[in-house]
């Protein structure tokens, strides 16, 4: 026996288990683990005002996104223009503003596509095992051994552009992911003995992934689609700034970023601008993620 | 008899979310030269913290907060944790098992290696020494084929092998006390009377104290000589063990006996009678005694009066209850 | 061979549970681990039968091949008068209502994210047996018969203590109004003062409601309390079946008086008087069972004839079967 003997015991078990709880909502506990660090607060936030610009976008705005006016283009930040203009005289503040829209159509969209293909996809692996397991692994092989960007611009490429094409290209290549995590989360709460009762008792098997085993296997993934609408959101950016994503006129981040990349010198804003919003965003939801992983981890169960 | 250890008004006390968990709560014992003690309770009665305490091995957010502990003339809590003093201590002179010897051992380093490394680290031997005395010890703690078996992984050993291996390790540097965490409940009844019978066997070989940590009354009746039964934090009654069993003086030790099914009970013959209601929550405890909401002998002096303190109800005979039981069972 | 005797709620014949341990890609199979090897028994209606053993001798999957959570090797497992053994899932649905199961760990058997009368109704749903207002009353009634408040049924179940949470589980298995229950260690995870609660509860329910349970542990002092009869199994086969005082009083097979030795007495006086068989080595893999009665070679009884053929499980009498030569 050596010295630094960890006994591997939270308090929790150290005090044993007959200890009758006192009656807690579990629910106040993951609030008050979320809201009990700043950085989580500031990202929870970011998110919650990129939201309302979204939805107030029209009120917000100060312009017309897409009208151009030849005579005011690559003004620099004025009373009237908060964010300067572009080359074709359109408010690069209104277009932030509206390019909000844009970005989180596409993130929550492509996200939630590929959460709910790649669980239901997970699940079933998860559950039935057998021949079922092995052809969606080795469709989910197939998907990570192909380079994700490669995979979102053969797609984006071949179907030529679009935002339904930008959501499509993204969203598919976010299945593998979430197939691999869900279907890891959901083998491991297969194990329980709830799953051999369900069984026991004759319960059918959507009844036995729908009730049982998924929304057990749930929450760790929240942190895996949180972290991911920041992920989508970079690339649909990254699409965009190579001109194969969102068409323009319609303002996205990205493409801003681009079309602003001609006039660094001379209008940095420009480019700037849209860059600070992605990168906003991306802390944002990443933060939002961190938190729901520290809120929802069950280590920190009767500790915090 | 000499007295090794002696640990005075003992409070471990956790700082939870829900409150401050009075898990030991003032505990007194003290353990004799050669001695085997049973310290018998439930799940969250402190038992398992008591012992942790005097290894000083709590951690956050657990705190001991107050007592003595007396070993070899010295208040162990005096010394730092994690100081030289108390590393010379523990794993040397006092050594401890553990329920489930597959998470105390470590997965990736031989047995030989995780044995010779106390061996080095506590008596300075060198390394062939100490292998010769690691398979000297594996021998004697019953592992068969013990040259061979010593450069095996712990995963390659059975349940109770590994167990086997976790006592010789305890034993190696001839501690002056071994406390046992419940040594025999993750393995099978044949496992456990075997394992039992072996610490025995070398308690009085090596002279040395032996205090086994159980909730079942059974394990310590064979081999110990003195019990300590508690609840919620603090000892309700301490005896030599067969006045514990013959004559029982406090309610909840009279319970505990009762509610265990007996070998050769016809069947039918006779109900269980279970202790009503449960343990109580250690947040937030009322002062009175801790087992009057479960007890069947209480009285209004219990209802009350504060918790009472141990007395003497005859030949090293000790309870913590108001009510003189004997006359009414 | 006896005729089809209606008293019977179980009979098993001849089951085998034989699980592959396979290699490679091609999920070569390398060997068998030979969990249920060959065994016979019934279990009469309102009676319990004990099944008794350490761990790994397949006590629990006999439990589970019983409940059809595994699909036997071979055998029959006639339950209330249907070879359910090679049933599909399909018509032994219905079969299903009528057995109840309790698992051992009341941390693990319950979704923790599935309020408590959810998880109690969860049987009824399943066999559309009640819905709405009828739902909730039985869920209700329920709660009360296993000694809960029904007003604590919108908790999780980490709001309750161990031994609520059994009887959340035990409420769970009676909630069809099955007649077998199946009881894998319902009280081995719990504290000592809550296991009496939980026995006497079992015990009250079966009279109330005419039960047969299949009753799983390794505890032979609980076992013996609560069973009629008892069965005690080492790696994957029967020793010893009889009842429960004849057990006690005239046990048999070396293995049996073993156990009944090793299980420690809360009497010093006692302990210090008798005599203790201490078992030498330990119980052998059952991927590769020693040869002939897989007892011989722990048994202090053994010849050499015990190594070449399986003992037959033979009555000497009065119902007391033993697979043993030397008796």
């Amino acid at each position: 026996m050596s010295d630094d003997i960890e006994t591997g015991e939270t308090p929790a078990d150290a005090l044993g288990g007959e200890v009758a709880l006192p009656k807690h909502s579990e629910w106040k506990r993951i609030v008050r683990v979320f809201f009990g660090r700043t950085l989580y607060v500031i990202g929870f936030v970011i998110v919650v005002i990129l939201i309302l610009t979204a939805i107030f976008a029209p009120w917000i705005a100060t312009h017309d996104p897409y009208s151009t006016d030849l005579r005011h283009k690559l003004e620099q930040p004025s009373t009237e223009h908060w964010l300067g203009t572009d080359a074709v005289g359109r408010d690069t503040y209104s277009r932030i503003i509206y390019g909000t829209q844009i970005s989180l159509l596409i993130g929550f969209s492509a996200v939630s596509a590929s959460a709910i293909v790649g669980m239901l996809m997970g699940l079933a692996a998860a559950y039935f095992g057998g021949w079922v397991f092995a052809i969606i692994m080795r469709f989910t092989d197939a998907l990570m051994a192909l380079p994700g960007i490669i995979l979102v611009l053969l797609i984006a490429g071949l179907a030529g552009g679009g935002i339904p094409v930008v959501i499509f290209a993204l969203g598919f290549g976010g299945i593998a992911m979430m197939c691999r995590m869900m279907c890891g989360l959901a083998l491991s709460v297969k194990q329980n003995d709830y799953v051999l009762a369900g069984r026991a008792m004759g319960m059918s098997h959507w009844r036995m992934m729908l009730t049982q085993i998924f929304p057990n296997a749930f929450p760790p993934l929240m942190v895996g689609i949180t972290m991911g609408i920041g992920g989508v959101v970079l690339g649909e950016a990254g699409l965009s700034f190579l001109g194969i994503g969102v068409m323009p006129p319609t303002p996205s981040w990205g493409g801003m970023v681009n079309s602003g990349q001609a006039y660094l010198l001379k209008n940095p804003i420009l480019s700037l601008a849209p860059g600070v919003a992605i990168m906003l965003l991306v802390f944002g939801f990443n933060m939002v993620g961190d938190g729901v992983r520290d809120a929802v981890d069950p280590k920190l169960r009767g500790v915090i | 008899m000499s007295v090794v250890l002696d640990v005075e008004n003992l409070k471990t006390y956790f700082h939870t979310e829900y409150g401050l968990v009075k898990a030991v709560d003032g505990v007194s014992f003290h353990i004799n030269q050669g001695e085997i003690i049973g310290l018998v309770g439930e799940s969250g009665c402190g038992k398992s913290v008591s012992i942790l305490s005097v290894m000083q091995l709590i951690q956050s957010p657990g705190e001991i907060v107050d007592g003595k502990i007396m070993f070899e003339g010295q208040d162990l809590l005096q010394y730092e944790a994690n100081g030289p003093q108390m590393r010379a201590t523990r794993g040397r002179k006092m050594t401890m098992i553990f329920q489930e010897p597959m998470t105390s051992l470590n997965p990736v380093i031989t047995i030989c290696r995780q044995m010779t490394e106390i061996l080095e680290l506590h008596l300075d031997m060198d390394r062939h020494t100490a292998r010769e005395r690691a398979i000297e010890l594996l021998r004697m703690v019953g592992v068969p084929d013990a040259a061979s078996r010593i450069d095996d992984y712990p995963h390659q050993f059975s349940g109770g092998m590994r167990q086997r291996v976790m006592i010789a390790m305890a034993i190696s540097c001839n501690p002056m006390i071994i406390f046992a965490d419940e040594p025999t409940t993750a393995v099978d009844v044949t496992t456990q009377a075997q394992l039992l019978e072996l610490m025995k066997d070398l308690v009085t070989r090596i002279n040395t104290s032996l205090v086994i940590v159980t909730h079942n009354l059974g394990v310590v009746a064979r081999y110990a000589q003195r019990i300590y039964v508690m609840y919620a934090g603090r000892i309700v009654e301490s005896g030599p063990a067969e006045d514990i069993f013959d004559n029982p003086q406090h309610p909840y030790t009279i319970g505990l006996l009762d509610s265990v099914p007996r070998l050769g009970e016809k069947h039918g013959s006779k109900k269980l009678i279970p202790i009503y209601g449960l343990p109580p929550n250690l947040i937030n405890m009322p002062p009175t005694c801790a087992f009057l909401p479960r007890c069947t002998y209480k009285t209004e002096k219990c209802e009350k009066e504060p918790w009472p303190a141990l007395r003497s109800t005859g030949d090293n005979h000790y309870i913590s209850c108001y009510v003189d039981v004997r006359g009414k069972q | 061979m006896k005729e089809p005797d209606n008293d019977l709620m179980v009979e098993v014949k001849n089951l085998k549970m034989y699980f592959p341990i396979t290699r490679g890609l091609l999920k070569r199979k390398v060997a068998d681990v030979k969990a249920v090897d060959d065994i016979s028994f019934y279990i009469k209606k309102h009676e319990t039968l004990g099944l008794v053993g350490e761990s790994g001798c397949g006590k629990t999957t006999t439990g589970r091949c019983i409940l059809r959570l595994y699909q036997p090797t071979s055998g029959n497992i006639i339950f209330a008068g249907k070879d359910i053994s090679n049933m599909r899932e399909g018509k032994l649905k219905p079969l299903r209502s009528n057995m109840g199961a309790i698992f051992q760990d009341p941390f693990g058997s319950l979704n923790p994210r599935q309020i408590a009368g959810s998880i109690v109704g969860d049987p009824l749903k399943v066999h559309d047996m009640a819905t709405g207002s009828e739902l909730d009353d039985r869920v209700a009634e329920l709660f009360q018969m296993v000694g809960l408040d029904p007003t604590m049924k919108d908790r999780v179940p980490h709001e309750f203590s161990g031994g609520q949470r059994q009887r959340i589980g035990v409420a769970r298995a009676l909630a069809c109004r099955p007649s077998l229950v199946i009881c894998d260690e319902p009280i081995s995870a719990l504290d000592v003062s809550i296991q009496a609660q939980i026995i006497n509860l079992l015990e009250e329910l079966q009279e109330k409601m005419g039960l047969t349970y299949l009753f799983i542990a390794h505890d032979l002092a609980v076992v013996q309390h609560i069973s009629e009869r008892v069965a005690v199994m080492y790696l994957g086969r029967i020793v010893e079946i009889t009842t429960s005082e004849e057990l006690y009083e005239n046990p048999l097979h070396p293995y049996t008086k073993a156990l009944f030795s090793a299980i420690p007495i809360p009497n010093p006086k006692i302990e210090k008087t008798r005599t203790h068989i201490v078992l030498k080595g330990e119980v052998p893999s059952p991927v590769n069972p020693p040869t002939g009665c897989h007892f011989h070679p722990r048994c202090h009884m053994a010849v050499e004839e015990c190594s070449r053929e399986r003992p037959p499980l033979r009555d000497i009498g009065g119902g007391h079967l033993v697979a043993c030569i030397r008796v």
